[in-house]
């Protein structure tokens, strides 16, 4: 029998891997995708507790991170696309225009 | 058969994600998404969430990584990533630390834990067996969340305004240039 | 309640709406229709305003007293002040004659700055000033007052500084200013104390705090005191009355309305409307009001003496009639200096009014040495000058006369000193006052044949020029003004000779003023201690030395009994040295305090201030370090952040 922890230590490894990703990749697509694991991996932690507490609100709250998570891609790729169009093969650490 | 399901989908799970982050050609790492994708929508029907596992399926697999694949041809951006230079000086061995003091808390969190799940259960909508897992989500979603619902709607019309403004294609330098004299073209009109 | 009194919002809204639709529209509508329209406001508001007054009439004595809130304005801890109006006798009489003479002058000016190339920024001003004139009267608090008080300054200066680009205006309104700031700081203070002490700045509840807990004698008068210098500056009593003279560097119809009829009798209102505190002071407090009052009287009406500009004698007369209403407000006599303020707003807006039309037919000369003559050719300015002469000099029936006996009868029964020297003041008054009227517009002209009058000491200043044109007599033209400007004048006149009754002395049923203005004292007006045959022959000595004021002028300027020269002696035609006397001592101990004062501004104050700039732009060089602009370096802070949350939430849960 597979118990709640299991999938919240998933949940957990799944995230840390996300978080590393994000801090040592350069390609901005490839951040974003780093985000979309994190993203994931809290799908899961909400999915899971609904389960264990019997309550849909987890699942719920999964809806409306989905749809803000699809809102965040939209928006974010296009600024990936407009920054493209500037700085062609432009990293993240390229764009530190904003630096003090 | 959940232990075996849930194993087998685990490691697909952790092996797409380990993809992501590792592979140096972006392409590779938006397919290895999609395995980690699948991956979660599998263990979203272990845990008994019907729908969000076909949505999972959909929009995630579906929608969001096709979009990155698009971005990525329009882009061009095929360019391999050399990962053996790090520029920030410490960036790795932070991340390093950051990452296993994340992993390491929530799993000495759980391993230790006696008080069992935080948390009261089944407040607004009880999981039962008398109806279907979409309908019960829509019983909630229209009724307790329905504001929540409409300004997600809100969200995702202003997300679609916002991309369509900022991947518009403004020439800003040529139009400063033209600007006045297709004004003084109007004037002699 | 009568839902008249309820209109009282529309009294300022009219002249304010005028401001905001000039501001708008002023330079669209241009002449005349810029002046019709501020015209029309205030008549607009003269209307509300009697409206008002019929609304109070008609309410039973001790009810007259209305207050109106319209919105809170100030909502700070304690100090509560809201945008109300109090509507009572006092302020309604105010009112009246604000929105009245004020309607009349808005008139008048139409004529009088025909031509001028900024005439619609005039009005907007004139309405300004009106709205804040009314501000301060009906507001039913402090604060209140002190906004329309800052108000009227403001509009007082922009308008001595009208014609701003003469150097002598600039300065005239800059002097204005800051004389006036010396007297604000004294209703600053006032202010501040009165909310310490009583915790509002509401008139209502201050007085009910009055009445009910009594204040300590000290502090009314140090209240009362500082409102005094505050009044003083308003009102151009000394030693801060060296703005007004000045103040006739402006359109003559702005010192006819601000710095004669309305807003320096601001002072003498705010100590009427404070009366419960002066009663409650020591005893001093009102004797120095009404010395202060009496040396100005006194002062002032010397000085007029000497005076060769049509505009100055006026001026120093305004601070002289000022004088008197202190003494009345002094010696208790709250109404009397309330009827002076009515009558003499009445008679001064006409000499100053009349003055204007002279002015408009010399072309621009003010200087009476080369008057004469002139009743010939201006007929309806001669006749109505003449009715605001005989008024001011105090010759029955005529307005003036009854108001400034009424303030000498209660000189009389405060101290006969004061009442020798008042009465000598009213006789100079006479005096000085015949004198312009006979230089102005009797004898013979003498703007055809060129000016033997002017002597050398005099010709050496400003008016060099004219006196250079003076060689050319065809340059005068003489002529009446037009209606815009007569009709004013005339109703004026008549207002001048006929006021006398709204407070006549016989018995106390014909004394209205009195009897209407009783809510708004609270039984603080002082009371005459001699009966009827005194106050008989009183005003038959007052009669009398009016006349022989008259008769002396008559004397000295058409007999020329005695040379002219040796009453207009220097020394008064210098306003008693006090300009030198102030420019001396600022220029001297008192540059070397400011300057003391800048340096200490300079290394202390600005000192401190620059260190701490100096430390912070340090701080933040050094900070500026880990503004990298790169993202996966801020991504890492929020992540070991995040940690440390993450840390610190199961350390908390327990384990």
């Amino acid at each position: 029998m597979v118990t709640a922890s299991w999938y919240l230590i998933l949940a957990a490894g799944l995230f840390t891997i996300g978080a590393v990703g994000l801090l040592v990749r350069r390609n901005p697509l490839i951040m974003f995708m780093c985000v979309e694991l994190m993203l994931n991996a809290v799908n899961l932690t909400f999915i899971t507790f609904g389960r264990e507490l019997g309550d849909i609100g987890g699942q719920v709250s999964v809806f409306f991170v989905l749809v803000v998570a699809a809102a965040e891609v939209v928006v974010g790729l296009a600024i990936v696309v407009a920054i493209n169009r500037r700085r062609p093969q432009a990293t993240a650490d390229d764009l530190s225009a904003l630096r003090g | 058969m959940e232990t075996a399901v849930f194993i087998v989908c685990a490691a697909i799970v952790l092996a797409g994600a380990l993809g992501v982050v590792l592979a140096r050609n972006p392409v590779h790492a938006a397919l290895s998404l999609v395995g980690t994708l699948f991956g979660m929508a599998v263990l979203f029907l272990n845990l008994e969430a019907h729908f969000l596992a076909a949505v999972q399926i959909i929009v995630y697999a579906g929608a969001i990584v096709v979009l990155f694949l698009f971005v990525i041809m329009l882009l061009g951006v095929d360019r391999l990533e050399d990962l053996s230079v790090e520029p920030i000086t410490g960036q790795r061995v932070l991340a390093g630390i950051v990452g296993l003091g994340t992993f390491g808390l929530a799993v000495a969190f759980l391993v230790t834990s006696d008080i069992g799940l935080p948390g009261q259960e089944a407040l607004t909508g009880p999981i039962t067996d008398q109806y279907s897992n979409l309908r019960q989500i829509a019983d909630v979603l229209f009724t307790d969340y329905v504001y929540a619902f409409e300004a997600t709607a809100a969200l995702l019309t202003i997300s679609v305004v916002g991309a369509v403004v900022m991947s518009r294609r403004i020439a800003r330098a040529d139009q400063a240039q033209e600007a006045p004299e297709s004004q003084e073209a109007a004037r002699d009109d | 309640m009568g839902t008249l009194v309820d209109l009282v919002w529309l009294i300022p809204a009219f002249p304010l709406a005028g401001v905001l639709m000039l501001m708008a529209l002023g330079r669209r509508l241009g002449e005349p229709r810029a002046g019709w329209l501020a015209t029309a406001m205030m008549g607009g508001s003269f209307v509300a305003t009697l409206l008002v007054f019929i609304g109070l009439v008609g309410h039973e004595g001790d009810e007259r007293e209305t207050v109106l809130t319209l919105f809170e304005w100030v909502p700070a801890g304690k100090l509560a002040v809201d945008i109300g109006f109090l509507a009572d006798p006092l302020s309604i009489t105010m009112a009246l004659f604000v929105t009245g003479v004020g309607a009349l002058i808005h008139l008048y000016s139409i004529g009088y700055m025909h031509g001028d190339a900024d005439f619609s920024r005039f009005f907007i001003y004139l309405n300004l000033f009106a709205f804040s004139m009314l501000m301060l009267v009906l507001g039913d608090n402090l604060l209140l007052t002190f906004l329309g008080w800052e108000g009227v300054g403001a509009c007082s200066y922009l308008l001595i500084s009208f014609w701003f680009t003469d150097e002598a205006n600039a300065s005239a309104g800059k002097k204005a200013f800051v004389t006036n700031r010396v007297g604000d700081w004294g209703f600053l203070v006032a202010m501040l104390l009165a909310f310490l002490t009583f915790g509002s700045l509401q008139y209502g509840e201050i007085f009910f705090e009055v009445e009910s807990h009594g204040v300590a004698a000290g502090t009314a008068s140090a209240i009362v005191v500082l409102l005094l210098v505050g009044a003083a500056g308003k009102s151009a009593q000394f030693p801060l009355h060296i703005w007004l003279p000045d103040a006739m560097a402006g359109p003559t119809p702005v010192s006819a309305l601000i710095h004669a009829a309305t807003m320096v009798t601001a002072g003498v209102y705010l100590l009427t409307r404070m009366n419960p505190i002066i009663a409650e002071a020591h005893g001093w407090v009102p004797d120095l009001i009404m010395w202060v009052g009496l040396g100005t009287a006194l002062m002032a009406a010397t000085i007029a003496v000497a005076q060769n500009d049509i505009k100055k004698v006026l001026a120093y007369s305004t601070v002289s009639q000022l004088g008197f209403m202190f003494v009345a407000v002094g010696s208790g006599a709250y109404v009397a200096a309330i009827f002076h303020m009515v009558t003499h707003a009445f008679f001064k807006a006409l000499l100053f009014l009349g003055a204007g039309s002279v002015i408009h037919g010399m072309d621009g000369d003010q200087d009476i040495r080369r008057y004469g003559g002139l009743a010939r050719l201006l007929p309806i300015t001669s006749m109505t000058f003449v009715a605001g002469w005989l008024a001011i000099a105090g010759v029955p029936p005529f307005s003036g006369f009854w108001s400034k006996d009424e303030i000498l009868a209660y000189a009389y029964g405060e101290n006969k000193v004061l009442w020798v020297l008042l009465l000598a003041t009213a006789i100079l008054t006479a005096f000085y006052m015949t004198r312009l009227v006979l230089m102005t517009f009797f004898g013979p002209p003498r703007w055809v044949s060129g000016d033997e009058h002017v002597n050398a000491e005099d010709s050496a200043d400003a008016d060099e020029p004219e006196a250079h044109s003076e060689t050319a007599p065809p340059h005068r033209h003489p002529h009446e003004s037009p209606w815009t400007m007569t009709i004013p004048l005339v109703v004026l006149a008549g207002l001048a000779m006929v006021a006398g009754v709204f407070n006549l002395p016989f018995t106390s049923d014909v004394h209205f003023l009195g009897n209407w203005l009783k809510p708004s004292l609270f039984g603080n007006a002082g009371h005459l201690p001699f009966g009827g045959g005194t106050q008989w022959v009183l005003a038959l000595v007052a009669i009398v030395g009016s006349l022989g004021g008259v008769s002396a002028g008559a004397a000295v300027y058409i007999r020329r009994r005695i040379d002219p020269a040796r009453i207009e002696h220097p020394f008064l035609a210098r306003a008693w040295r006090i300009d030198e006397i102030v420019t001396n001592f600022m220029g001297g101990p008192g540059r070397r305090a400011f300057e003391r004062t800048t340096q200490f501004d300079e290394q202390v104050v600005d000192g401190a201030v620059n260190a701490t700039g100096t430390m912070i732009r340090r701080g933040g060089t050094k900070l500026r370090v880990s503004q990298s602009g790169l993202v996966r370096s801020y991504a890492l802070g929020i992540a070991i952040g995040a940690v440390a949350l993450l840390a610190w939430f199961i350390s908390r849960a327990g384990i």
